[in-house]
């Protein structure tokens, strides 16, 4: 950064304390506290149908418990598999449709209009419709929900239907960074419109691909709301993601010890990824900001 | 080339209606008769009802929820715009220690599933008797929807020319005096994006509003339409006359202010 | 109208930038300062620091007889033309030009004649009611000083404030400056990076580089008797020719510099001492003059550039080339001072 950065205001400092605080307390009380409680949740033994048992520290039984149950493991590779398959389906879609919102050049605002109502609607709205939509009209006779690996089909075109909009968002915004300029003396150098789309598109939109391909991974780690409505984890657990087996295993089976160890590896593997991505690819998604 | 170009337009409308037609289906059923909803579906029905939006309204009650949504939407709103525009405003204008740190956290919080927060919150909130309340979800709402609002505003104050508020200052202004007289008035259009993505995300959230709330009271618009029982089956019908009805104000939203929400969105993320 | 006086201010960043060598300066009570330099020499930092958004990290401002450096901006008492003008946008020109007045609690009536003057006198009463976007950057440069004339201040700042201007307007804008100064004797600081508003609007310029002061003087002296060659070369266009000094055929320590300005030479014999010979390479007619580039005949290629009056010779002839001998400047070649005769 410059250093001929505006540093002035040293005069006002004391203002700084009282503008971060509330969001600093909020962010402290409302989410880090309750993570470290979360943590500590997971290292006890905790059934809240069983309260004379008390809460006693189990170190990580419950993450060993976690490790040895088939349910479990189903439930890790299931969120890694749905993430593996669906993002990088998103992220090409994205990329075929922002090319082609680029070519409109009437009918801006209604083409936006159109890419972020699926993202702007709820998701479990998305996923009932797309439920509907695959109990009885697509292929009456097929039973999508009722067979395990074709259940997972409407899950995936319900995330896919409301979030590749939004992908294709962010990439035509990073498609509209690229200096029209640079396209111009290629095709003069030369270079038709498939070589000038790899040699030169291509590598300017990594930045913005990247960043748009980690916020779909972390999503679809944390995937829940679609799979409740969809199949609620059916048939069986067949569908179950790890999000929602710590959910029942909390709120329907009320077991807070466990639960929250599953939550916790549910945090360890979006935040883990998180580390990863940005040490892996050395730019921090809070980028060029600070 | 108009061949070609007539083919890109083609494909982009055909690309584009793709998009609506879940939206259309939705609509069109839920003014089918519940009788008719599975059979092969006509492009303009022929037999119109409103059956579902009457039993949505009467013996449902809907508007509860609706309420609910909206008033827990407004709270979260009220409350997470100004914390976090004052805090972008101060990470975006002073230069202090740990302001790295404090963004770096605040984007971090954004990253948490929101499962891992769930147990702790629960226990918390019931002791306190804030389950099944407004209270109870606004508290949630603010905290994670603040990041977001925080991240936006910094970048929009970021972009805010500093020489307004020193003219100011030099104009014998206390620094207070130039934030209303000078920053407030053209933050505005930040502050309005920020306070459209807030509501937004508490008028789609579900899994906070499913653990939270107990009772159909208190039920947010989501888990309401999740929580459809009928006697036999899922009434289809009336849940999708719900989901229509709850992509109403979404769908205001999203036309009326589509290009300052394009905007927010992309000014961080292109930009890595 | 009050003196300014900087006592050993130093301004360095966290990152270890340093913006400012400790430095004293005094300006007195209506004087017009203009401190020039390439980008980055410190100039608005400077100037910031007088106005107070920056705080220095060693030394004390004084402003009036008072040291102001612990007090914020708008205990100051001065006005700023930014280089952007800063005029607030959702504000009509009316409003602008009284901000700094109602800021200040300034009764009505007085702030009502005083903006009423003030756009009298930069011709802007027919645009009281219009917003910022309405006007054109001629327009909105005055309103701009408008706002600073207003605030009758201690004295007044201006950070580059013609750089956004179309070349034609800038000669009257920088009129206008020069009368404001006539008319309100007031201490004026002035920061720019054209050499040309430099020397014709200061009583005294300051040459920056990297932080330091390399010179200060009236605009004269600073052309004529330039005290290195960063100053040299800086002040003047074309810029001042550099020779090693026995092509000049002048005495000079070995291995110094000569330096002469291109309006300094003369083509021709002219019934001068012989100079020396060279070759015309390039004519770059400017309308009432002409640049002329000379290859000099001397050990090494050296071009010189020479502004011509009358019909310029032309590209390729040959030609005896002279020197106003008092017109050189010596300079040390390893350390760029000025060396004296």
């Amino acid at each position: 950064m410059s250093p001929r950065l505006r540093s002035g205001q040293e005069h006002e400092r004391w203002l700084v304390p009282l503008l971060v605080g509330p969001a600093l307390a909020f962010i402290l009380i409302g989410s880090l506290v309750p993570i470290a409680a979360t943590v500590w949740e997971a290292l006890h033994g905790h059934d809240l149908r069983l309260p004379w048992l008390g809460r006693p520290f189990i170190g990580l039984d419950n993450f060993i418990e976690a490790a040895g149950d088939p349910r479990f493991r189903a439930a890790l590779v299931h969120t890694v598999v749905f993430a593996t398959v669906t993002v990088p389906l998103e992220i090409g879609l994205g990329l075929a449709l922002a090319l082609v919102m680029q070519t409109a050049t009437h009918g801006r605002s209604a083409v936006r209009v159109v890419a972020l109502l699926p993202w702007a609607i709820p998701t479990v709205v998305a996923a009932l419709v797309v439920r509907f939509m695959f109990e009885g009209l697509i292929s009456p006779s097929f039973d999508w929900l009722v067979r395990p690996l074709a259940a997972w089909v409407p899950i995936g075109v319900a995330d896919v239907w409301k979030t590749t909009p939004f992908v294709a968002i962010l990439l035509l915004a990073g498609l509209q960074t690229i200096d029209p300029a640079l396209h111009e003396a290629a095709s003069i150098d030369g270079a038709g419109p498939g070589r000038r789309f790899l040699t030169i598109t291509m590598p300017l939109l990594i930045p913005t691909l990247v960043v748009a391909a980690a916020f779909r991974i972390l999503d679809a780690l944390r995937l829940f709301d679609t799979v409740y409505v969809i199949t609620a984890g059916g048939p069986g657990t067949a569908t179950e993601p790890l999000s929602m087996y710590a959910f029942i295993a909390l709120m329907q089976r009320l077991r807070f010890g466990y639960g929250s160890a599953l939550s916790v590896t549910v945090f360890l593997l979006t935040f883990g990824f998180a580390l990863v991505w940005v040490r892996t690819l050395g730019r921090s998604l809070v980028g060029d900001r600070v | 080339m108009s061949a070609a170009r007539g083919l890109r337009v083609a494909a982009a409308i055909g690309l584009l209606g793709l998009l609506l037609v879940p939206i259309y289906w939705m609509v069109v059923s839920s003014l089918t008769p519940e009788a008719r909803l599975f059979e092969a579906p006509h492009l303009v029905p022929r037999t119109v009802t409103f059956e579902h939006y009457r039993a949505l309204f009467g013996e449902r009650q809907f508007l509860v929820p609706i309420r609910n949504s909206f008033v827990v939407a407004a709270l979260t709103t009220l409350l997470a715009v100004p914390v976090a525009a004052s805090c972008a405003y101060a990470i975006a204008r002073f230069r202090f220690r740990g302001r790295g740190l404090l963004l770096a956290l605040i984007l971090s919080v954004s990253m948490f599933p929101q499962i891992s927060i769930v147990p702790p919150l629960f226990l918390v909130l019931r002791a306190l008797g804030l389950l099944d309340t407004y209270p109870g979800l606004v508290l949630p709402y603010v905290t994670f929807s603040t990041p977001l609002a925080v991240w936006l505003l910094t970048g929009f104050f970021r972009q805010l020319p500093p020489d307004l508020e020193e003219a100011a200052l030099l104009d014998g202004a206390s620094r207070l005096r130039a934030l209303v007289d000078v920053v407030l008035p053209l933050a505005a259009p930040g502050v309005a994006t920020a306070a459209i993505l807030t509501f937004l995300y508490c008028w789609n959230e579900f899994l906070f509003a499913l653990s939270f709330t107990l009772g159909p009271e208190r039920q947010t618009v989501p888990v309401a339409v999740t929580l459809f029982r009928g006697r036999y089956q899922v009434p289809w019908g009336q849940v999708l006359a719900a989901t229509a009805v709850a992509t109403i104000p979404v769908a205001l939203l999203v036309a009326g202010f589509q290009r300052r929400i394009v905007a927010g969105l992309t000014s961080g993320a292109s930009k890595g | 109208m009050a003196a300014i006086r900087f006592e050993g201010i130093e301004k360095v960043y966290p990152n270890g930038h340093v913006a400012l060598r400790p430095l004293t300066l005094e300006i007195a009570d209506g004087e017009f300062l203009v401190l020039v330099g390439p980008s980055g020499c410190g100039k608005s930092t400077l100037l910031r620091l007088v106005a107070g958004l920056e705080t220095p990290t060693a030394g004390r401002i004084v402003i009036g007889g008072s040291d102001v450096t612990e007090l914020p901006p708008q205990a100051r008492d001065l006005a700023m033309v930014f280089q952007s003008y800063a005029l607030y946008p959702h504000m009509t020109v009316r409003e602008n030009l009284a901000y700094g007045l109602k800021v200040r609690g300034t009764p009505k009536d007085v702030r009502a004649e005083r903006v009423a003057t003030v756009a009298q006198a930069l011709d802007l009463s027919q645009l009281l009611d219009r917003r910022p976007a309405q006007l054109s950057g001629g327009q909105r440069q005055r309103v701009a000083l408008g706002r600073a004339m207003v605030r009758q201040p201690k004295a007044f700042l201006f950070d580059e404030p013609l750089s956004n201007l179309d070349p034609a307007l800038r000669a009257q804008a920088r009129a206008e400056i020069a009368r404001l100064h006539q008319a309100l004797a007031s201490t004026i600081v002035y920061v720019t990076h054209d050499q040309e508003e430099a020397m014709t609007l200061g009583r005294r310029v300051a040459v920056m580089r990297q932080g330091v002061i390399e010179q200060i003087a009236p605009p004269l002296e600073v052309y004529a008797r330039p005290q290195n060659i960063f100053v040299a070369r800086f002040i003047g266009a074309p810029p001042m020719n550099l020779v090693p000094a026995r092509v000049l055929g002048i005495e000079a320590p070995d291995g110094a510099l000569a330096g002469i300005r291109p309006h300094d030479i003369a083509i021709g014999t002219d019934g001068r001492p012989t100079g020396v010979q060279a070759i015309v390479e390039l004519v770059e007619p400017r309308g009432h003059d002409a640049v002329v580039h000379l290859r000099l005949d001397a050990p090494g290629t050296l071009v010189v550039l020479a502004v011509v009056q009358n019909e310029p010779p032309a590209v390729g002839s040959r030609l005896q080339v002279s020197f106003e001998a008092d017109r050189i400047c010596r300079f040390d070649e390893r350390t760029g001072a000025r060396l004296r005769q």
